[in-house]
C-alpha cells in the first residue's frame, strides 16, 4: 500500500484539528440579545415617565359643557331654563311626547320592570322582543329581524359579522361614524369612493374585476360588500340605490344599506328608501336602521332574509355580548310602528314640512343649505369658510346663541377632528 | 387579617378542600390559591395554573380561589365525546348534501347563486352540528320580571331544534338562577318602578340625541353626580350601553404607540375596544401577577418593539369579577404593580359594582382600597341596578376629555330618561340615602346567599370554580352531552339555569353557571338539592369520575 505523500497528512492533519475547534468553540451570538444588567433594567424602570392619562383639555372647548335640557325634549324643548322651537332633536314623526306611546311603555313597565339583566342567550329575551322583531320584518316585508340594545352598535357590530379579514368593502366617503367603526372592527380592505359618484364606483369594481382575473383562486373565497347609508348624515342627500341594485348584478357585490336617518321617512308608507325608489327588497341584502330617529325609541334592528341575518345571532358582538333592549323601550317602539302602520299621511305631513322649511331657509346671506329638498335633517354651512376650523365653529356657535335668544334650539353639528376619515366641514344641523 | 389568624392558616389546614376529610390525592387534586400557601402533601408536581401570591400583607383578609385541575379520566372522556360529535356531524353533512336527510339549513337565493358564498362551510360546521342540537337550552324567552322567579314560555320543536313554535302555555315560576338581577331591583313595583313611572310621564320613553347636541337632560346631570359620590371619585360620565361603553372609550383613551396589558379573560367589549384604539395588545394569564409583572418589566425595559422607543402610556384592563369564573381580580397587587411601574389601570366592574363590599361599591370597597387609586373605573348598570348602560368614573381631567372626546358623547343617542332614573333610585337605595335600610340588608343577603351556596355544592361534591366571595357559582360539567342534559333537567324541575360551552370557555371545560341574587330565599336555594338527582344520574359527583 503506498503511503500518502507528507504535505497530505500535513493537511489533512490540520483540517480535522480545525473541525475539531470548530465543534467545541462558542456559539456566535448576534448582537440583537443583548443582555441588561439588573441595576441597568432598575435604571430604566426609574426613568421611565409615561404621557399623563389625558391631555388637558382646554376651558374654552365647545363640548366641555352641555346644554342642559329639562323636560320632554319634544317639538318645544327648555334649554339651560329657555324655552325654544326644537330644530335640533331627531324626532321627525314627532313620537317622543305621544301619549300613545308613553302608555304602551308604562304598561310594559308595570308588567317587566325596567331592565332585562341579561344578554338575549340568557333569560333576556323577552316575548316583547319576539314581537317587535316580528312586526319589523312585516312592515319592511322581509323574512327577518334583528334587535340591538343601542343604537351605534347596529350597524358597528353587523359588518365584522359578515365581512372579514381579506375581505372588500366598498364605501362611501360620507359614511357615519358608526359604520367606520365597524369598517375598522372588519379588518377587511377599505376602499371608498367619492360621495354618491357611480362612475367612481364603477372604475374601483372594474380595477377589482382585473385583480381577481388575476388570482381567481383568491377571488373564489373574497367576499365584497358595498355599504351605503339611505339618508346620509353628514350630507342630507339620498343614495342613487337603482343604478347601485345594477352593479350589484353586474358585479356580483353584496350591499348593506343603512336607513337610520331614511325609516319612517322616506318612501309612502314610511319603509325607507327602497320603497322611495320602488327598489325591490330582495335585492339588498342587509337593512340597517336605528330606532332613535322616527321611531322616538332607543336602538336598532337589522332586516333581511333569514339566511343573512340569523348569523348574526350568533356572531354580532352586539347582540351576543350585551343586555338585551330594556322590554319598556320595545313595547314604546312597537306603539310607534302601529301609529306608522295606522296612519301613512304623517309621512306625507313631514315630506310637505321639510319642503316648506328647506325653501325657507334658502337665500340666508352667507350660508348655504346641504341636502335635499325633502330631508328632515338639513346642514347650514358657511358660504365661505375662514380657512381655520375653530374660527368657524366659534362663528356658527354665535349663530346658535343668536337663535337661542330668539327661542329656536339649533346646534352645531360635532364631529370628532382626528378620528372622522374624511371631515366635513362645520356646519349647523337643523 | 391579624397576626394570629396568619399564623393559623400558616399551618396550612384552613385553606384546604378536602371534603369530610376525604384524601385528597383520591380526588383531581386540588389546588389552593391561599395566601399563607405551605407545602401540600398532595400537591401536584407541575401545577398548570399557578397563582401563588407575592405579597400576602396586601391582603385584609384570606383570598381563597380555587380552579381544580380537570381530571385526566374525565379530559379523555371529553374529548372522545367531541371527536364522535365530530364524526357524526360529518357524516350528517354528508347526508344533507345527497339530499338523503333534510336540510333546513336557509339558503341563498337563486338569483345570486353565483355570487362569493356569504359564510364559509367550515365556519358554521360546529353551528350546524353540535350547537344546534342543544339549542334549545339558549335564548329561552320569558314574560315576567326577570326576578327570583320567572316565567318561562313553552317552546316545543318538531325538526331537532331548526325551528320552535310556541305552545301558547307558560311554564310560571321557575326560579331563576340564570339572570344578572345581584341585589334584587329587577322588579315592577317598589320604590324604583314608581320614580320611573313618573319621569316616563314627564320625559317620555326616547332621547332623539346625543349627549354632546340635545339630549343632555338633567336627569343625566343628576345621575353622574350621584354616580361620582357613590363611587367615590371625582366626576363621572354616564352612557347608554355597557358594551359600547367599553368599545367607545378604549379608543378615545389609548392609541398607537401605547401598550395595553389585558387579562386573558377579558370580555369581548374590552378586546374590541383594544382592538379598535390601535394601540399594541399584550395578554397575561388570568390573574397571574408575575406575569403581569414579567410583561410590564419587559414593556418598560426594551419600549416599542423594533424601534425601541419608549411607550406613550401602558394601560392595565382588568375585570372586577369574571363571569365565566367567577374570580376576583387581585387588585391590592394589581395597584402596587401599577404604582411600581407607572402605569395606569381600567377596572371593569361590571359584574361586581353592587354585588361585592360592605357597602355595595364594588371590588375596591370589597379590598378596602382607596378609590383614587384606580384611574379608571368603569361597570355597567344592567347587573346589580336593574337598567341598562355603562359609566365611567375617575378624575375630573379625565371625564372633562371624554365629554369632548368620547365617540358615544358625540355620535351616539344618551340614555333613556326612566333608565336613567331606575339607576338613580335603585343607587340611593343601596347608599341608604331614601331613609330605609333596604340596600344594606340587600347586601347582606346577597353575601349570605353567596356563602351558603357554595357551601352547599362543594358539600355535595361539584366542582365549583372562583373566588368563595363571589356570586357568581360555576359548576362545571366538561361533557358535552352533559351540557344540554342539564340544562332540561333543570328546566322540567322549574329551574332555570345557563349552561355555557365551547366557545365561550375552553373546549374541555363547559360549566353550568348560577347566579346567586339577594332576592332568593333559602328554600329557593335548597332547592338545588334537586341537583344532587340530576347529579347522581350523570355522576357529577366527584369521588365517582375516578
Amino acid at each position: 500500500m503506498e503511503t500518502a505523500p507528507a504535505y497530505h497528512l500535513i493537511l489533512e492533519g490540520i483540517l480535522i484539528l480545525w473541525i475539531i475547534r470548530l465543534l467545541f468553540s462558542k456559539t456566535y451570538k448576534l448582537p440583537e440579545t443583548y443582555k441588561l444588567t439588573e441595576k441597568e433594567k432598575e435604571d430604566l424602570i426609574e426613568e421611565w415617565q409615561p404621557e399623563p392619562l389625558v391631555p388637558p383639555v382646554s376651558k374654552e372647548h365647545p363640548a366641555i359643557t352641555y346644554d342642559v335640557v329639562t323636560g320632554p325634549p319634544s317639538h318645544k324643548i327648555i334649554i339651560n331654563g329657555k324655552e325654544c322651537v326644537n330644530f335640533a332633536s331627531f324626532n321627525f314623526l314627532g313620537l317622543l311626547d305621544n301619549e300613545r306611546v308613553k302608555e304602551k311603555a308604562l304598561a310594559s313597565l308595570k308588567k317587566y320592570g325596567v331592565g332585562t339583566c341579561g344578554p338575549r342567550g340568557f333569560y333576556g329575551t323577552f316575548d316583547v322582543h319576539l314581537e317587535l322583531e316580528s312586526r319589523l320584518a312585516a312592515f319592511m316585508k322581509t323574512e327577518e329581524a334583528i334587535i340591538y340594545s343601542y343604537g351605534f352598535a347596529t350597524i358597528a357590530s353587523a359588518i365584522p359579522a359578515y365581512s372579514k379579514r381579506g375581505d372588500i368593502i366598498f364605501v362611501d366617503e360620507a359614511a357615519c361614524f358608526s359604520i367606520q367603526k365597524g369598517l375598522q372592527a372588519s379588518r377587511s380592505f377599505i376602499k371608498y369612493f367619492k360621495h354618491n359618484d357611480m362612475e367612481d364606483l364603477e372604475r374601483l369594481l372594474k380595477e377589482q374585476e382585473l385583480e381577481d382575473q388575476k388570482n381567481p383562486r383568491k377571488a373564489r373565497v373574497t367576499r365584497k360588500f358595498i355599504v351605503v347609508e339611505g339618508l346620509y348624515m353628514n350630507t342630507s342627500d339620498v343614495c342613487p340605490l337603482p343604478d347601485l341594485v345594477k352593479l350589484k348584478y353586474k358585479y356580483k357585490v353584496r350591499i348593506f344599506l343603512e336607513e337610520s336617518l331614511s325609516f319612517g321617512v322616506l318612501g309612502e308608507h314610511g319603509k325607507g328608501v327602497t320603497e322611495h325608489f320602488g327598489v325591490n327588497m330582495d335585492d339588498i341584502d342587509l337593512i340597517s336602521a336605528n330606532m332613535e330617529n322616527a321611531v322616538a325609541s332607543i336602538g336598532g334592528f337589522c332586516c333581511g332574509r333569514s339566511f343573512v341575518i340569523d348569523h348574526q345571532r350568533l356572531s354580532g358582538q352586539g347582540y351576543c355580548f350585551s343586555a338585551s333592549l330594556p322590554p319598556m323601550l320595545a313595547a314604546a317602539a312597537i306603539e310607534a310602528l302601529n301609529i306608522m302602520e295606522e296612519d301613512p299621511d304623517i309621512f306625507t305631513v313631514l315630506r310637505k314640512k321639510c319642503e316648506h322649511v328647506y325653501s325657507a331657509l334658502q337665500g340666508i346671506p352667507s350660508l348655504k343649505v346641504v341636502g335635499v329638498s325633502f330631508a328632515p335633517a338639513l346642514h347650514l354651512q358657511l358660504e365661505r369658510g375662514s380657512g381655520s376650523r375653530v374660527t368657524d365653529l366659534q362663528r356658527l356657535r354665535s349663530v346658535v346663541d343668536y337663535c337661542l335668544d330668539r327661542n329656536v334650539a339649533l346646534t352645531v353639528a360635532r364631529y370628532l377632528e382626528k378620528e372622522e376619515r374624511f371631515l366635513p366641514p362645520p356646519r349647523l344641523q337643523a | 387579617m391579624t397576626e394570629s389568624s396568619a399564623t393559623k392558616l400558616l399551618n396550612g389546614d384552613a385553606c384546604h378542600r378536602t371534603l369530610h376529610g376525604k384524601n385528597a390525592s383520591k380526588n383531581g387534586y386540588v389546588k389552593n390559591h391561599c395566601l399563607f400557601q405551605q407545602s401540600q402533601k398532595y400537591r401536584r408536581a407541575r401545577e398548570k395554573r399557578q397563582n401563588a401570591t407575592t405579597n400576602p400583607s396586601l391582603y385584609q383578609k384570606p383570598f381563597v380561589e380555587s380552579f381544580e385541575e380537570t381530571p385526566l379520566l374525565v379530559a379523555v372522556l371529553t374529548y372522545m365525546g367531541y371527536g364522535i360529535l365530530t364524526l357524526f356531524g360529518y357524516l350528517r353533512d354528508f347526508l344533507r348534501h345527497w339530499n338523503i336527510e333534510k336540510c333546513h339549513v336557509a339558503r341563498e337565493r337563486e338569483q345570486q347563486k353565483d355570487f362569493v358564498p356569504l359564510y364559509q362551510d367550515f365556519e358554521n360546521f360546529y353551528t350546524r352540528n353540535l350547537y344546534m342540537r342543544i339549542r334549545d337550552n339558549w335564548n329561552r324567552p320569558i314574560c315576567s320580571v326577570p326576578g327570583a322567579k320567572m316565567d318561562v314560555v313553552e317552546r316545543v320543536t318538531h325538526n331537532y331544534n331548526w325551528t320552535f313554535e310556541h305552545t301558547g302555555t307558560v311554564v310560571k315560576d321557575v326560579i331563576n338562577m340564570g339572570s344578572y338581577n345581584y341585589l334584587g331591583f329587577a322588579e315592577n313595583t317598589g320604590a324604583c318602578a314608581d320614580a320611573a313611572v313618573e319621569v316616563t310621564h314627564a320625559y317620555g320613553a326616547g332621547v332623539g340625541s346625543t349627549r354632546c347636541e340635545m339630549g343632555n337632560l338633567d336627569v343625566h346631570e343628576e345621575l353622574e353626580l350621584l354616580i361620582a359620590r357613590f363611587l367615590g371619585v371625582e366626576s363621572s360620565m354616564a352612557f347608554g350601553m355597557g358594551f359600547a361603553t367599553n368599545s367607545m372609550n378604549i379608543p378615545a383613551l389609548t392609541g398607537k404607540g401605547c401598550l395595553i396589558l389585558s387579562d386573558e379573560l377579558n370580555h369581548a367589549s374590552l378586546v374590541l375596544g383594544a382592538r379598535l384604539s390601535g394601540s399594541t395588545i399584550r395578554v397575561f394569564k388570568h390573574n397571574n401577577m408575575q406575569s403581569l409583572e414579567k410583561l410590564l418589566r419587559d414593556a418598560i425595559v426594551h419600549g416599542q418593539p423594533r424601534t425601541h422607543r419608549p411607550w406613550k402610556k401602558i394601560l392595565i384592563v382588568v375585570e372586577g369579577i369574571y363571569s365565566m369564573e367567577g374570580s376576583i381580580v387581585r387588585l391590592p397587587e394589581i395597584v402596587a404593580l401599577k404604582k411600581r411601574y407607572k402605569a395606569y389601570l381600567y377596572l371593569d366592574e361590571a359584574h361586581s359594582i353592587g354585588a361585592l363590599g360592605p357597602q355595595g361599591r364594588g371590588v375596591v370597597n370589597y379590598f378596602g382600597l382607596d378609590p383614587k387609586d384606580v384611574d379608571i373605573m368603569m361597570g355597567t348598570f344592567t347587573k346589580s341596578f336593574g337598567a341598562a348602560g355603562g359609566y365611567i368614573g375617575g378624575r375630573k381631567e379625565l371625564i372633562d376629555y371624554l365629554r369632548c372626546h368620547s365617540h358615544s358623547a358625540v355620535y351616539a343617542t344618551s340614555m333613556s330618561p326612566p333608565v336613567a332614573q331606575q339607576i338613580i333610585t335603585s343607587m340611593k337605595i343601596i347608599m341608604g340615602e331614601d331613609g330605609t335600610s333596604l340596600g344594606a340588608d340587600r347586601l347582606r343577603q346577597l353575601s349570605e346567599n353567596t356563602n351558603y351556596f357554595r357551601r352547599k355544592l362543594l358539600d355535595m361534591g361539584f366542582i365549583i370554580y372562583g373566588n368563595d366571595d363571589s356570586p357568581v357559582v360555576p359548576l362545571m360539567l366538561y361533557m358535552p352531552a352533559k351540557i344540554g342534559a342539564f340544562g332540561r333537567e333543570m328546566l322540567k324541575r322549574n329551574i332555570g339555569t345557563v349552561v355555557v360551552g365551547f366557545p365561550a370557555t375552553p373546549i374541555i371545560e363547559s360549566r353550568a353557571r348560577f347566579c346567586v341574587s339577594a332576592a332568593h330565599t333559602k328554600e329557593m336555594l335548597d332547592t338545588v338539592k334537586i341537583c344532587s338527582l340530576v347529579q347522581r344520574y350523570y355522576q357529577l359527583e366527584r369521588h365517582l369520575m375516578l
